[in-house]
């Protein structure tokens, strides 16, 4: 359809003020009429999920025998009404007794391998922590035995409330992201989790 | 367009070799058929999704083949799409002026993986969600950006809902609509080029000439489309949808393997097939070079597979006169092929339930003393069996231990078990074997070494330390 008026239009520089001006009009609402519907849309996308810092409650304390490695299985409160069971998470819990300050020690690890992310197992016997995709191993305080993963495994932050404990609702766990936000490449977990 | 002509070799038996693209298209079509009626049932919701997978394989008349339909023909896809890549990359086929067609061709391999990779999460099992698990683990060795991207992809901070809503909005519409793009492009391009001609040696391709070669020919001795080489495409695709048939009918829905309950012990998620030569990858690759690998490496693959046509696109164009083109397609296979089967078998994953499911070969205890025999439980107990076999049955990741009498000393034995292999200084994973000096007893330690110095041919004594170089001087 253009084709018709080139042929007969004067050339770019003589367009007529008001077709010129309808041009500049066109191009601005476009723009416009872009980022209306297009600003939402990549907010929306792109939105920020910074859940709120939930506390899950674990147990009591004193049903946790000194120096054993318990599996405890929970609900975390991260998650959307319809998730189902995909909500359950796993962490192991380990009584380390007292500090000389006689506060409770524990240590709470993410069931999710520093390697890749799959699910290690706890070995009683053996007191390791078994990986069954890569086989990463790790001692039972968490830090690495053997096999590819770069570190210890990814540590929870916890507090004892009343009588019982609580960790903080675990995120998924990454090199980068974990779970005491401290990027961390020693082979050992971090020693910052201290009793919030 | 179905009368527009074709090279008049084509119509001959070499026309079979052109069958493969038109054949995974016509798959590609009987998936969009099957993925719109699996999507009349399925749920794309966390809680339903599994239940809904069971509906389809029990409940809903036909559906169990639907599922199973619509895997095994996106399994056909891949087999017919790399089969067309390696015809065209064989036979010169992507040479002027069919780079862009090429181009497009790897952007639609591309599209047909990353189906694969979304329909496996909407699968909606343990092995869906732990390999969200992977891929994020992955992703989050992205530096700088790796949390975000994390993010990104799971659509959250954890694998749930919001994931399963992702995967299903990128399967079913973001990437189709990618993909049918592409796909668009590239029958517009093959029909602007023209059906390139069957290879001979002999007959380079020069840009300067081609085209004006090409149309020469074709007004020559053109033959349409619409005519035997259009009855191949359609004989082939018929029995492509056959064997897919067939096959599905066979085979049965693939999964779901159980329900997608993280907190199940046991789980031990693997890729699917187009993917496990990846995963064998990342187990073989030293720790220290492992992200790269993760990272770097498939990049590097993918930009290689689009630059195919700039590095060369004249010259010789037949198979016969293009060793190294010949030679690069049985190298790159022959690695696949290795590393899926490494993939499936997967050697380096410990055997978890080998500590308590394989009993200790009884002609290994027979006749012991009850110190070895200590030993024996030992061994089970402190889980040696997951990595060790013996007798073949166990774990592979470490070495099979049948004869470890014979080649590693009592001291030798007790320093491996206590230490284990300490991994390289500096280096970001740990050694081969954990130290199991602070998880065994010295009586437990003196069983064990007692048991495995035992493990030898009968009548061979027990290894003995190596002789220092200066005693070997003494030999005759």
């Amino acid at each position: 359809m253009n084709t018709a008026a080139s042929h007969t239009a004067p050339p770019p520089s003589s367009v007529p003020p008001r077709r010129s001006f309808f041009r500049w009009v066109t191009a601005g609402i476009s723009v416009v009429a872009g980022v209306l519907a297009g600003g939402p849309l990549i907010a929306y996308l792109l939105r920020p999920r910074s859940a709120p810092v939930e506390w899950v409650a674990l147990g009591k304390v004193r049903d946790f025998p000194p120096q054993e490695t318990r599996r405890v299985t929970f609900d975390n409160p991260i998650r959307q009404p319809w998730d189902g069971m995909v909500a359950r998470a796993t962490v192991f819990v380990r009584y380390e007794g007292k500090d000389p300050a006689g506060q409770d020690r524990f240590s709470v690890l993410d069931v999710n391998c520093a390697h890749l992310g799959c699910p290690v197992s706890w070995f009683p016997e053996s007191a390791l922590f078994m990986c069954p995709c890569h086989g990463g191993v790790y001692y039972s305080d968490g830090s690495r035995a053997s096999g590819p993963p770069p570190r210890g495994l990814y540590e929870c932050v916890w507090r004892i409330q009343g009588d019982h404990l609580e960790i903080q609702a675990p995120h998924y766990p990454t090199l980068q992201n974990t779970l005491t936000h401290e990027a961390d490449s020693e082979g050992r977990p971090t020693t910052s989790t201290k009793p919030v | 367009m179905l009368r527009h002509p074709i090279p008049r070799a084509i119509e001959g038996p070499m026309g079979w070799w052109y069958i493969f693209g038109s054949a995974s298209m016509t798959l590609l079509f009987l998936q969009i058929l099957t993925g719109i009626g699996l999507a009349l049932v399925y749920v794309p919701s966390a809680d339903k999704a599994y239940d809904s997978l069971l509906y389809l394989n029990q409940s809903e008349p036909l559906g169990w083949f639907l599922r199973s339909l619509h895997y095994y023909a996106g399994s056909g896809m891949v087999v017919l799409v790399l089969a067309h890549m390696t015809q065209v990359f064989l036979q010169g086929a992507y040479k002027y002026p069919r780079e862009l067609t090429w181009v497009l061709g790897v952007c639609l391999l591309l599209c047909t993986l990353g189906m694969f990779f979304t329909g496996q999460v909407l699968r909606w099992d343990p092995d869906a969600y732990w390999g969200l698990a992977v891929g994020a683990s992955m992703a989050g060795r992205v530096p700088v950006l790796g949390p975000w991207i994390v993010e990104l992809l799971l659509g959250g901070p954890v694998i749930g809902a919001d994931s399963l809503s992702r995967f299903f909005a990128l399967h079913v519409f973001v990437i189709p609509g990618l993909l049918l793009a592409a796909l668009a492009v590239h029958l517009w391009l093959v029909l602007t080029c023209g059906i390139s001609d069957v290879p001979r040696p002999g007959a380079p391709v020069d840009p300067r000439t081609y085209d004006a070669h090409y149309q020469q020919e074709l007004h020559r001795a053109g033959v349409p489309f619409l005519g035997n080489a259009m009855l191949k495409d359609i004989f082939a695709s018929a029995v492509a949808v056959i064997a897919v048939v067939i096959i599905a009918a066979l085979m049965g829905p693939k999964g779901p393997t159980g329900p997608p309950d993280p907190t199940l012990p046991g789980a031990n998620p693997r890729p699917e097939w187009p993917f496990l030569w990846l995963f064998a990858l990342l187990a073989l690759s030293p720790p220290s070079v492992e992200t790269l690998v993760m990272l770097v490496f498939p990049v590097v693959l993918i930009v290689a597979l689009f630059l195919v046509p700039f590095v060369n696109n004249r010259g010789e164009r037949s198979p016969s006169r293009r060793p190294v083109a010949v030679l690069s397609v049985i190298v790159i296979y022959t690695v696949l092929g290795a590393l899926t089967y490494e993939g499936t078998t997967a050697p380096w994953s410990p055997a978890m339930t080998a500590w308590s499911g394989d009993p200790i070969p009884v002609a290994m205890v027979k006749q012991s003393t009850p110190l070895s025999l200590q030993g024996a439980v030992v061994f089970q107990n402190k889980n040696c069996r997951n990595c060790h076999a013996l007798d073949g049955i166990g774990g592979r990741r470490g070495p099979d231990l049948t004869l470890v009498g014979s080649r590693l000393t009592r001291d030798q034995l007790i320093d491996q078990v206590s230490n284990g292999t300490p991994g390289a200084k500096g280096s970001p994973g740990g050694g081969e074997m954990p130290a199991y000096g602070k998880q065994i007893s010295p009586p437990q330690m003196t069983a064990l070494v007692d048991f495995l110095s035992n493990l030898r041919p009968k009548g061979q004594p027990p290894a003995e330390p190596a002789a220092h170089p200066s005693a070997r001087n003494d030999q005759p």
